[in-house]
Order: C-alpha cells, then sequence, then structure tokens
C-alpha cells in the first residue's frame, strides 16, 4: 500500500515537472501556440473536447480490444499448429516475417481499400502489428519446454497431445506472458494507423482532422488520451499475465 | 486395494536383461556390445566417471533413447513398457502445479482418474502430507526430492531407474532420504545412478562400475545383510574403501 502511494507520487512529480519544462519553454522561446500549445491550452481542449473525445477514444478502444483479442488467438493458434505439426513450421515461417517485414504504414491504405473506412480496417492493422510479437514468443516458448520436463512425460507414456496440453502449454505461458505485454504496447499503433489513413472516428481521426485546421492544442488533447488509454492497457494486461502465471520463475529445470 | 501404498500389489519384480546393447552419438560410441542382468527385486548401484554414460544407458533402459544395436526385455518375458518408472537428478516437478498433482501427474498425463488417496498416503509416507497443497517453488531442497520420489512410486511401477536423486542434497537430508527411500523401494527392481560410494554401500545388493571409452562393466560386487546399512558399518567402510580404489584405477585408463 506505501508502495502505490509511492508509485504514485513520483509519477505525479514527473508529470508536474514535465508540465513545467513544457511551459517553461515555450515562454521562454515564444512558440506560437499553433506550432505547440502549452499545457493550459490542451487542458482547455481537453475539457472543451471532451464528448467527443470521449466517443472517439470509445472507437480506438474496441479496435485495439478487437485487434488484441482476434491476434493473439491468430497467433496463439499459429504457434500450437507450427509446435504439434512440424511441417507447418516451413510453410509459415515465412509468412510470420513477411507479416513483421512489410511496415504497416505501407500496409495500412491498402487495408482500408478492401476493408473499408469503418472499423475492419483497423482491427487488421492492429491483428498484424501484434501477429508476430504473440506468435513468435509463444513458439518459442512451446519449442523450448525443458528436455528433462518431457522425458520424465515420455516415461509416463503421455500421448503427443497430452504433452503438448499439459507439459509444452503450461511451460510457454511464461514466454507467451511476455508477447502478451509487447502486443498490449504495440497494438494501438495499428489502429491509430489505419484512423490516420481513413476513417470516420477514433482518436486518429480526431488528430488527423484538428491537424489540418492547426487546432495543434486537439492534437495533443487526443495524444493524451491516447496514451492514457495505453498505459492503461498495458497495465491491465500485465495484471492479468501476473494472475495467470502464477508461479515464480523456475532456474535451472534443463 | 487396502494395502499400504509403499507395498507393491505385484507378487516379484521382473529383472531385466541387456544383451549386446549398443549406442553412439554420431560418431562417439558411448557403449558397445554391453550385455549385463538385473536380478528381479534386487538394487544394483551403478557407478563411474563422469561422463562415461551411465545416464544415457539409463535413459536407453527408460527408452527414452533408442539404441543402435541391441536388446532391453525383462527376465519375465513380458514386455518393460510401462513397467517403468524414472527419476532424474532434477526433481522436474511442474512448477504450475500443486505437490499432490505433481505426485499424479503421471495420471493426468495418461488420461487416467487420479488417484487422490493414494498420492496423499504417498505423501504422507515421505513425510510430506501437509504441504500436498502448496507449490513446489515454496519447498527445500530436500522436500523436493521427497515430492518427486513420492511421484515416483504413485506410478506404481515395479523397475525403477533412479539417476542420481539425492545428490544435490547435504549430507543429513541425503542420508535421511537413502533411509526412507531404501524401504519405501522394497520388492522393486531398482538400478541406481550414484557418485557417491556411500550411498551405493548402504543401499544396494549389488555394485556395477563403469569404466573405459567405449565403457564397459565391472565384474558385480555383491553387498551382503540388509539394507539400508548403517553409515558406521565396518563392513561397510571396508567396502567403500574397496569401491572407491576402484573407481580411482577406472577412471586413470
Amino acid at each position: 500500500m506505501k508502495n502505490a502511494v509511492l508509485i504514485a507520487a513520483r509519477s505525479l512529480a514527473i508529470f508536474a515537472g514535465f508540465l513545467m519544462l513544457w511551459q517553461a519553454a515555450i515562454s521562454l522561446f515564444a512558440i506560437p501556440p499553433y506550432l505547440l500549445p502549452g499545457p493550459a491550452d490542451v487542458a482547455a481542449a481537453l475539457w472543451t473536447g471532451r464528448a467527443s473525445l470521449w466517443s472517439n477514444m470509445l472507437v480506438t478502444l474496441a479496435e485495439i480490444l478487437l485487434g488484441l483479442g482476434f491476434g493473439v488467438l491468430v497467433g496463439a493458434a499459429t504457434a500450437l499448429a507450427m509446435t504439434a505439426v512440424k511441417p507447418l513450421r516451413r510453410w509459415l515461417m515465412p509468412v510470420l516475417i513477411v507479416s513483421q517485414a512489410i511496415p504497416i504504414f505501407a500496409l495500412a491504405p491498402l487495408l482500408v481499400l478492401w476493408f473499408g473506412f469503418g472499423m475492419a480496417s483497423k482491427v487488421i492493422a492492429a491483428m498484424l502489428v501484434i501477429y508476430f510479437p504473440v506468435t513468435a514468443t509463444f513458439f518459442d516458448g512451446l519449442r523450448r519446454t525443458g528436455a528433462g520436463l518431457l522425458d520424465l512425460a515420455d516415461t509416463m507414456n503421455a500421448s503427443p497431445t497430452r504433452i503438448l496440453w499439459h507439459v509444452r502449454l503450461p511451460a510457454a505461458l511464461p514466454a507467451f506472458g511476455s508477447g502478451l505485454r509487447v502486443a498490449a504496447a504495440v497494438a494501438p499503433i495499428g489502429a491509430i494507423i489505419g484512423e490516420w489513413v481513413g476513417s470516420a472516428g477514433g482518436l486518429g481521426f480526431v488528430m488527423l482532422n484538428a491537424n489540418a485546421r492547426l487546432q495543434t492544442d486537439m492534437v495533443f488533447a487526443a495524444l493524451f488520451v491516447l496514451a492514457l488509454l495505453a498505459v492503461a492497457l498495458w497495465a491491465i494486461v500485465d495484471r492479468l499475465v501476473k494472475w495467470l502465471i502464477f508461479w515464480p520463475p523456475e532456474t535451472g529445470q534443463g | 486395494m487396502n494395502a499400504p501404498p509403499s507395498i507393491p500389489s505385484w507378487s516379484q519384480p521382473p529383472g531385466i536383461r541387456i544383451e549386446n546393447l549398443t549406442l553412439r552419438f554420431g560418431d562417439e560410441t558411448v557403449f558397445e556390445n554391453l550385455s549385463f542382468e538385473i536380478e528381479g527385486g534386487s538394487f544394483v548401484a551403478l557407478l563411474g566417471p563422469s561422463g562415461i554414460g551411465k545416464t544415457s544407458l539409463l535413459k536407453t533402459i527408460a527408452g527414452l533413447t533408442p539404441p543402435v544395436a541391441g536388446c532391453i526385455s525383462a527376465s519375465d518375458g513380458a514386455p518393460l513398457a510401462h513397467r517403468i518408472a524414472y527419476m532424474g537428478q532434477q526433481d522436474l516437478l511442474f512448477p504450475w502445479l500443486s505437490v499432490l498433482n505433481n505426485v499424479m501427474l503421471g495420471s493426468r498425463l495418461r488420461g487416467e482418474k487420479p488417484d487422490r488417496a493414494r498420492a496423499r498416503a504417498l505423501l504422507a509416507e515421505v513425510g510430506l502430507a501437509e504441504r500436498a497443497d502448496a507449490l513446489p517453488a515454496t519447498l527445500s531442497g530436500g522436500m523436493r526430492q521427497r515430492a518427486a520420489l513420492a511421484r515416483t512410486l504413485y506410478e506404481h511401477r515395479p523397475v525403477l531407474l533412479l539417476d542420481e536423486p539425492f545428490s544435490a542434497l547435504d549430507a543429513i537430508t541425503r542420508a535421511r532420504l537413502q533411509e526412507r527411500a531404501a524401504e519405501l523401494l522394497r520388492n522393486h527392481t531398482v538400478l541406481l545412478i550414484t557418485h557417491d560410494p556411500m550411498e551405493a554401500c548402504r543401499l544396494s545388493h549389488q555394485l556395477r562400475v563403469m569404466t573405459g571409452y567405449p565403457a564397459t562393466l565391472g565384474e558385480p560386487i555383491e553387498v551382503p545383510g540388509a539394507t539400508p546399512r548403517a553409515p558406521d558399518d565396518p563392513a561397510l567402510l571396508n567396502l567403500q574403501a574397496e569401491l572407491l580404489k576402484r573407481l580411482l584405477a577406472g577412471s586413470e585408463t
């Protein structure tokens, strides 16, 4: 409890310091507000635009959550399939690499063209961004199950399916957890890029519009909401992962 | 099934017959044409320098490493598969399962209904009844090895292959666990790998020393008397000295 208070106090101090530096820079260099609005301007934009920011935030949140959900499902399924059926590895590995190598910036216009201005294209963009980290980490975890554990399961005459379910899968959960954390941190990128390319709602849409009208304070307000959203999402996923992996990490179990 | 869990229900555990067993890893021959026999119900300790191939031999008998040539069979003619339990140097407790569930791991992995009563009774036998619901991470090294022993016994198999199961423990914990194991492992055919001459002499009916590249087995040394032997038994100390001499001689060649 004392720890939580300390963390909150430290965060507040960092935030306040950042605001002061920000205001100081504006006053010192006389930066016009259409280039860099001051903290007070952004706060005002946050307040006046609260209704629109809230509803657009919900759009982005829905995109991110759907992208995370489907991305984790498809990623985990790919990793499981590659573990269970060895020949699949050779076929799916290139797909996996390509999904990561092609920049989402380049793909987003195509996604919008194919799946429209609505949510689908953003959900798919978010899925694409997180597919690789989830699949790669989970597959790695599944592959690296301790040889000792597998030998033991073998002497107990376990079938390959049961070994996958009762040994490999739980043993891979810590690696899967790291993948989930990365996914939660990068999923907003996919959704926001999708919105930037073409959309009718969402925080990216707000930024795009405000940017075009030189309403820089509103761009910052939307960015601020996005940052809060990202941090909250990461914290929730982090909690979830800790709850899922309740055992302490083992060392030296072959 | 009302018998105490430490007394197995089979009448006579089978012996193991190893004939012309050859194992190679790439170009390296671990052993060639190795033949020996373990009498049913006897406790045999296998000693020898590190890296000689003791663990490989055990894994081959357990069916984990397929041999290049040779035959491993049970003395009663029935297949050995499903009659062997294996306990390694590491306790290999699953960190996400409670101690009780670790003991019943075999049932879970075979899709059988776990026998909770038997698992609890076995945990009581190794002195872990109170810790049945704890996670392995909360146990000491000695407790973890005892849990692993209970898991091995839960498998209810007449042939036990033990690979230095007590080597990571301190001397006192090890001595206590050896005594407990000697009682619990009665009426099993046991092959134990150990680096500890004292352990070998306390627990086994017969000692085998593995030496050379490729490895060969020396003549068996019979150890008379009931086990576990007292650590200060003069006969045991003599035998231990003799064994150490052989091991030293073996490691020079």
